[in-house]
């Protein structure tokens, strides 16, 4: 049963940067469609929108730290990929936190990030805040990515 | 490290010296105008509104026309000229000015004039188009399309829907003869027909033709369609060659370009200047202004002034209760920093200016997340090519450049400590190419390769952070001179931390977690319990200390006991340092095993080239961005969170306001 090992691991790996990647495709195309309406207005606001847009596009790239980390730990990047069905599932389970947590919290994030575009439109001096309130959500993508790395670290080195 | 302290001032002058005086100070722009004394039977408001809309409609004018030269004729930009920031210009250029204003004024607006003519010329041209369209299938028609006929014949010209050949419609027309009828076009939706025939039959041959779905066509006129079509393109190519026309003019005009920029500054400043005499107490011969400076400026403007005008300046303290505005003084290192400060809000009544000490911080974060050597090069030199070559940058700007300056140097410094160069570039490229096992090792550890030592110095980032943010309450509260406040808001909670610290320390499990090698003694450890006991039985008992009832006030303690948790959020919340740094390490890492993968041929070097600045540069772009909002987060959230509110109102004083040129007032000891 120890071929299943390395297809729970890859599964985990797989997910992670597929579901908060598609979070952030999503979120920070929500933020474009909100940008692309104020340059309309005002093209001179092109840096702050953008960075306001960007904001919920972090998710994707945890997602492929986590995947990558995963991948070069189980051996599919080269090495010898010899998992064991438990370690495999360790693995499945490491992932998680990244794959949901930042799946939603870019979906979130995005619509914080929209209505602080709406607020950059109206009062472009209030940046500072506006950006402030995505970034509040973004923290538990990164909390979600730090368990995820630790515990992807952490299974690395148990025996089993 | 300050805020500025504020006058009232109040200049009394001529009136006729008004507009030389109020130049003058706005050029200085170090006075923020303002109300202070109320109107009375001597001293009148002017209203001035009226002028004042017109200048501004000759900025919008201007606007409009420098718009309409940029679509027409482009300016020669390089890539770095929206960091040149205005032309400076000496202040005799705008009293010249005064000689040419008419005249520019009349080309904006004849540019605007042009502008329209090529508009609705275009529109004319589709218009006509549109006829020619309509004229096409009657093109072979000899006669004009309104032709009634002669004295005994009546000729129906019109169209029939689908296709028809003669002999059809002869059948259909059989019953009335005699006619003749032509067909001028056909094709699959239409059929254009000229039909005569004599009076008598007239009306039954229209009814026979109608029963097929004969009509009139939609336009009518006296000459032949022919002749018609060769008018309109006349008119057309008149249109065009009037378009052609202004558009030369638009060029030529467009040499003009710097001189309505000026206009356009001109106005916005008398629009300005205006508004300002509006606030202007007035007598027949005198005027007072009243406002606020910075006391750094009084002899600065005092000198100016008095040198040329017959002027007499007062000075008051600002009130205790009224809301002044903040103008923020910090050194070189700092400065950068008050940016960021007024985003946030700039410091409130009776708060310190935190740029110092935020910008203490600030940089170092920024290169802990960033953290990567070759990065922060490359932002350090872009950031210092650009300063050095654009003198004359506008202050935000280049403020802003000298942050990421600073914020590089950060990054190549911590790049250093954890052994990054473009992610694992050095080893990766030694062992492609070169086939050795080079590498640069870090200067203190690896965070990829012990994230769990990374996170607790993350964590003791963030408990250093955490304790300045008190520090700085307890200054505040110290200039205050609340001493009780000191006590029970500041010590007593850095008595409950450090308590608490130690006890944890002194705990196996704990330093177990954290992968520390050393355990504090439980001696230790039970002198941090008093402590920490200590600290809570004095937050308990008195931050509900302005509540009158003891239940409430053991209510609100015990509330404000709880902030622990906020404390360990905090402090949990600098674990974003481990996993930002992560991504930036991480993230270059992968796009150096791609460009690796190319092989070490020629090809492969290429690719490795293109692959290796391609994805080092989103890289870059990606991270420090992540680096630099949650730098921001963390310094607005965390740190602010602990003693800072701002809510104060940024120095707006009366100012050269323009968009092309800026007017600098010679000082005297410039």
């Amino acid at each position: 049963m120890s071929e299943l090992g390395i297809v729970f691991a890859l599964l985990g790996a797989v997910l992670a940067a597929l579901v908060s990647g598609i979070g952030s495709a999503i979120g920070v195309g929500m933020g474009g469609e909100a940008g692309a309406g104020v340059i309309t207005e005002d093209p001179s606001k092109f840096g702050k929108v953008l960075i306001l847009q960007l904001l919920p596009g972090t998710q994707g790239i945890y997602g492929l730290l986590i995947a990558f980390i995963t991948l070069s730990q189980i051996g599919v990047l080269g090495g010898s990929a010899d998992v064991s069905l438990v370690k495999g599932l360790l693995y499945f389970c490491a992932c998680m936190p990244m794959a949901l947590v930042g799946y939603f919290s870019a979906l979130r994030q995005a619509r914080a990030s929209v209505a602080s575009i709406a607020t950059v439109a109206k009062r472009p001096e209030q940046f500072g805040k506006a950006m402030i309130f995505p970034a509040m959500v973004e923290t538990y993508a990164i909390l979600a990515l730090l368990i995820s790395i630790l515990a992807v670290v952490g299974v690395g080195s148990l025996n089993i | 490290m300050a805020v500025l302290q504020m006058q009232h001032i109040s200049i009394c002058a001529l009136k006729k010296d008004r507009k030389k005086i109020l130049e003058l100070l706005q050029r200085m722009e170090m006075i923020e105008i303002c109300d202070v004394m109320k109107e009375d039977i001597l001293f009148q408001k002017m209203d001035l509104s009226n002028s004042k809309t017109i200048f501004e409609k000759n900025v919008s004018i201007a606007n409009n026309a420098l718009e309409i030269l940029c679509s027409y004729v482009k300016e020669d930009k390089s890539m770095l000229s929206s960091f040149s920031g205005r032309i400076v210009t000496p202040p005799e250029a705008y009293d010249s000015f005064r000689s040419k204003y008419e005249e520019v004024l009349k080309i904006a607006k004849d540019i605007s004039a042009c502008a329209k003519k090529i508009a609705e010329a275009k529109a004319e041209i589709i218009k006509l188009q549109e006829q020619l369209e309509m004229l096409k299938p009657w093109i072979n028609l000899d006669i004009p399309i309104g032709f009634k006929g002669t004295k005994s014949t009546v000729v129906h010209i019109g169209i029939l829907p689908n296709e028809w050949n003669e002999e059809q419609i002869y059948v259909e027309l059989a019953s009335c003869m005699p006619v003749h009828l032509e067909v001028i076009s056909k094709s699959k939706e239409q059929t254009c027909v000229f039909v005569v025939c004599m009076k008598e039959v007239s009306d039954q041959v229209i009814e026979n033709l109608r029963r097929i779905g004969f009509a009139k066509p939609s336009y009518s006129s006296k000459i032949e369609p022919a002749a018609y079509q060769a008018e309109i393109n006349d008119m057309i190519l008149e249109l065009q060659q009037g378009m052609e026309g202004a558009k030369q003019s638009i060029i030529k005009m467009s040499e003009r370009r710097d001189d309505i920029k000026f206009l356009a500054d001109y106005d916005v400043m008398r629009a300005e200047k205006y508004e300002v005499i509006g606030h202007l107490l007035q007598t027949r011969n005198v005027f007072v202004l009243t406002g606020y400076i910075a006391e750094k400026d009084k002899s600065a403007v005092e000198d100016a002034l008095n040198a040329r005008f017959d002027i007499v300046i007062s000075y008051d303290e600002v009130r205790d209760d009224e809301e002044v505005p903040v103008q923020l003084s910090n050194n070189a290192f700092s400065a950068p920093i008050e940016s960021v400060i007024e985003a946030y809000s700039p410091p409130g009544k009776g708060e310190v200016d935190p740029t110092f000490a935020v910008s203490l911080f600030y940089y170092m974060l920024f290169g802990i997340m960033f953290s990567d050597a070759g990065y922060g090069a490359i932002m350090s030199i872009a950031c210092a090519v650009i300063l050095k070559k654009k003198k004359n940058m506008e202050q935000g700007i280049k403020k802003m450049l000298q942050m990421f300056f600073y914020c590089g140097i950060a990054t190549v410094f911590w790049g250093i400590v954890f052994g990054s160069f473009f992610g694992d570039a050095v080893s990766v490229i030694a062992t492609t190419f070169f086939n050795s096992d080079f590498t640069i090792p870090p200067l203190w550890f690896n965070p990829a390769i012990e994230p769990m030592r990374m996170l607790t110095f993350a964590m003791i980032i963030g408990i250093i952070h955490l304790f300045s943010g008190l520090l700085m309450k307890g200054m505040q509260l110290v200039r205050q001179k609340d001493i009780k406040g000191l006590f029970y808001d500041v010590i007593s909670w850095y008595a409950l931390l450090t308590g608490s610290i130690l006890v944890l320390m002194s705990m196996q499990m704990f330093v177990d977690i954290l992968g520390i090698d050393f355990v504090l003694p439980g001696v230790v450890g039970n002198i941090g319990a008093i402590l920490a006991l200590i600290g809570s039985a004095v937050i308990i008992l008195t931050n509900g200390r302005e509540s009158r009832s003891p239940f409430k006030r053991l209510l609100k303690g015990l509330y404000a006991f709880y902030g622990i948790t906020g404390y360990l959020s905090d402090v949990l919340s600098y674990s974003r340092l481990l996993a930002l740094g992560l991504a930036t390490g991480v993230i270059g890492s992968v796009i150096n095993k791609m460009a690796a993968m190319t092989g070490d041929g020629i090809v492969g070097i290429i690719l490795f080239v293109i692959i290796f600045i391609a994805g080092h540069t989103l890289n870059i772009g990606i991270n420090a961005l992540g680096a630099y909002v949650h730098t921001n987060r963390l310094q607005y959230v965390e740190f602010f969170g602990k003693f800072y509110e701002g809510g104060g109102r940024s120095f707006s004083p009366f100012k050269v306001n323009t968009k092309y040129y800026k007017f600098k007032e010679k000082m005297n000891n410039e």
